[in-house]
């Protein structure tokens, strides 16, 4: 802010700068400090500057799916320990802080639900078990949402989230990005819409399978996309990486990404889009 | 250091005993014929400590095999394995990746089509190749060939050998990830047999880019990972130098991929490993390879596909409650 804006307006009341409890969220873009339940009416983007705060997969639910309609499938699916991998702490141990915190049993949430009253095969992803990382357990989780898709004939929409495959799998995790690839054929070939949703960030294995794969794919604004990493690329290429590198408007602009939405016309964005590529029989 | 000369840290015993037989052979060239038993069981010696020594290999042990600098290329393999090559440039897009090598060639009676990253053997060659890590047109020109193959029901072969896809910004800009995404799928559906070789360095997706097929034969001493182990150590541990660690903790050689099932059949490698003895190297997996375009080819290709997406449909290991 100008100086003389600040003399002009003389004493200005501060919102608290610490958050004091549940109440309050502050803006990691631009400090702005935002009533939750305001934050909640505008789909959890900053009403200042437009950043787009990091939601759940059931939040992408509730936004976009037509109240009361989602059934979830294969919530009972989880991951194991198959290379007994253990790094600072064993996989298992992850496994379990991660079901903990996130109440679910693998960060991706999938199932049936209406949008617009449009029945889909829905998929959500959740950054927030193991950095949305894929292993075995997600790999067949997408893989069944391709195929439910498939066996109903309805549409398919995923919202991805993910840092990529997850390491603890090694090898299995890695072929979790040909089994999810190679399973979107068949609804290709079935002439179903596939829509891709990106949300922030979305990089390597998830984004180099099927996140990538999308007939249509949106991203939200301001979103880190990619295959590899920005800090893996700098340690490279040994230079500071250009403004805006990776973002989603980056991966607009050179012909990646078909449209970005923001977050409250993501529903009608899908809606209109599902509507034009897909009928059901009359 | 040259490569000819360039020796892994576990291959220092057999050092002398080389040198030992050369000045020995030396010898009996010049007349010193009584000294040939000396030699024989000079070579007898180097061969048990060979096998010795390449028998309890660590999975780190082998990543350093993988990338000796004498080990075949996909070009070796290519000149030893088959006749009247003729290499097939550019995506079609924007340029001609010089990471990966193509094109038609004859491999006893079938016709082909083959594809695979090519390492340089010095520096000014791996500047060229850059090191075998593609950029997204290499995976463009990969697809492109692999449609000719179709076209022209040519059996497909790749040989694999790649520290990974290249991470810059230029890679970022023309899409990377789409790049591999696509060669994914497209490999799913591609109607002619696909025979992947993982002959060196499999690198995470910048070797699945090019590594979705109906059989998977992978070298003894090749490596297969989701990262590499340095990749892995920054990550995981904070610290690249923790990769012999993190080797281990992913499982990269050969046995293991095999007992997860993500490959088919591992090759032997000659005793010093490939780079000991390159032609009995290349030959070797030469049979297999001709084994499998025999069987393949005599399959429908409705079949194969079905075969091939079933394949894929059924790896990972997880729990349903
Ligand atoms: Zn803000």
């Amino acid at each position: 802010m100008p100086w003389f804006r600040k003399k002009l307006k003389g004493p200005v009341i501060q919102p608290p700068r610490e958050v004091p409890d549940g109440l309050w969220a502050k803006c990691d873009k631009c400090g702005e400090i935002i009533y939750k339940r305001e934050l909640a009416r505008a789909f959890w983007v900053c009403p200042k500057c437009g950043s787009h705060f990091r939601i759940h997969s059931g939040q992408y639910i509730e936004i976009l799916i037509d109240e009361g309609t989602f059934e979830e499938f294969d919530a009972e699916i989880g991951s194991v320990d198959p290379l007994s991998f253990v790094d600072s702490k064993p996989y298992p141990v992850r496994l379990k802080a991660a079901r903990e915190k996130t109440k679910l049993n693998e960060a991706i949430i999938c199932g049936i639900g209406n949008i617009d009253s449009i029945s889909v095969s829905f998929a959500a992803m959740e950054f927030g078990f193991i950095g949305g990382s894929m292993g075995s357990a997600l790999g067949e989780k997408v893989t069944r949402a391709v195929e439910r898709a498939l066996e109903r004939r309805i549409p398919l929409v995923i919202v991805s989230a993910s840092g990529g495959a997850r390491m603890q799998e090694s090898i299995l995790s890695l072929m979790q990005m040909a089994k999810t690839g190679t399973a979107l054929t068949r609804l290709h070939e079935a002439g179903l819409p596939y829509i891709s949703v990106l949300t922030h960030p979305t990089t390597a294995g998830v984004m180099a399978s099927y996140a990538s794969l999308g007939d249509v794919i949106i991203a939200e604004p301001g979103a880190l996309l990619g295959f590899a990493g920005p800090r893996v690329i700098q340690q490279t290429i040994g230079q500071e990486l250009p403004e805006g590198f990776q973002s989603s408007e980056f991966f607009l602009d050179h012909g990646f990404v078909d449209l970005i939405s923001p977050r409250n016309e993501l529903k009608n964005n899908l809606s209109k889009l599902i509507r034009f590529m897909f009928e059901s029989p009359k | 250091m040259s490569s000819q000369t360039y020796h892994l840290g576990f291959e220092r015993p057999l050092i002398g005993l080389e040198q030992e037989i050369k000045d020995l052979e030396a010898k009996v060239a010049s007349g010193e014929t009584e000294l040939l038993p000396a030699i024989k069981a000079l070579k007898e010696e180097l061969e048990k400590k060979r096998s010795e020594i390449f028998g309890n290999l660590s999975r780190w042990d082998r990543v350093q095999v993988a990338r000796h600098p004498r080990r075949p290329y996909t070009l070796d393999y290519i000149e030893r394995l088959m006749e009247d090559f003729i290499e097939l440039h550019g995506d079609r897009g924007f340029r001609d990746d010089p990471a990966i090598v193509g094109g038609f060639a004859r491999m006893g009676k079938h016709k082909v089509m083959v594809v695979g990253p090519q390492k340089g053997r010095d520096t000014k060659q791996n500047i060229m190749r850059n090191f075998g890590m593609m950029h997204p047109e290499g995976y463009r020109k990969a697809l492109r060939l692999f449609r000719l193959a179709e076209k022209f029901h040519c059996p497909i072969l790749i040989f694999i050998d790649t520290p990974g896809a290249y991470p810059g910004i230029q890679a970022e800009e023309r899409g990377q990830a789409e790049a591999i995404a696509r060669n994914i799928f497209e490999m799913g559906r591609i109607r002619v047999p696909i025979i992947i070789s993982i002959i060196g360095e499999g690198a995470s997706g910048g070797a699945l880019g090019i590594g979705v097929g109906d059989v998977i034969l992978m070298l003894e001493n090749a490596w297969y990972s989701v990262i590499s182990p340095e990749g892995c150590a920054a990550i995981l541990w904070r610290d690249r130098a923790q990769a012999e660690k993190a080797s281990e903790a992913l499982k990269i050689s050969a046995p293991d991929i095999l007992e997860l099932g993500m490959i088919d059949r591992i090759v032997p490698e000659p005793a010093g490993g490939a780079h000991s003895d390159p032609v009995a190297a290349e030959d070797m997996l030469g049979r297999e390879i001709i084994k499998e375009l025999d069987r393949l080819t005599l399959i429908d290709p409705d079949k194969l596909l079905k075969m091939r997406l079933k394949k894929y449909r059924s790896m990972g290991v997880f729990t349903e409650g």
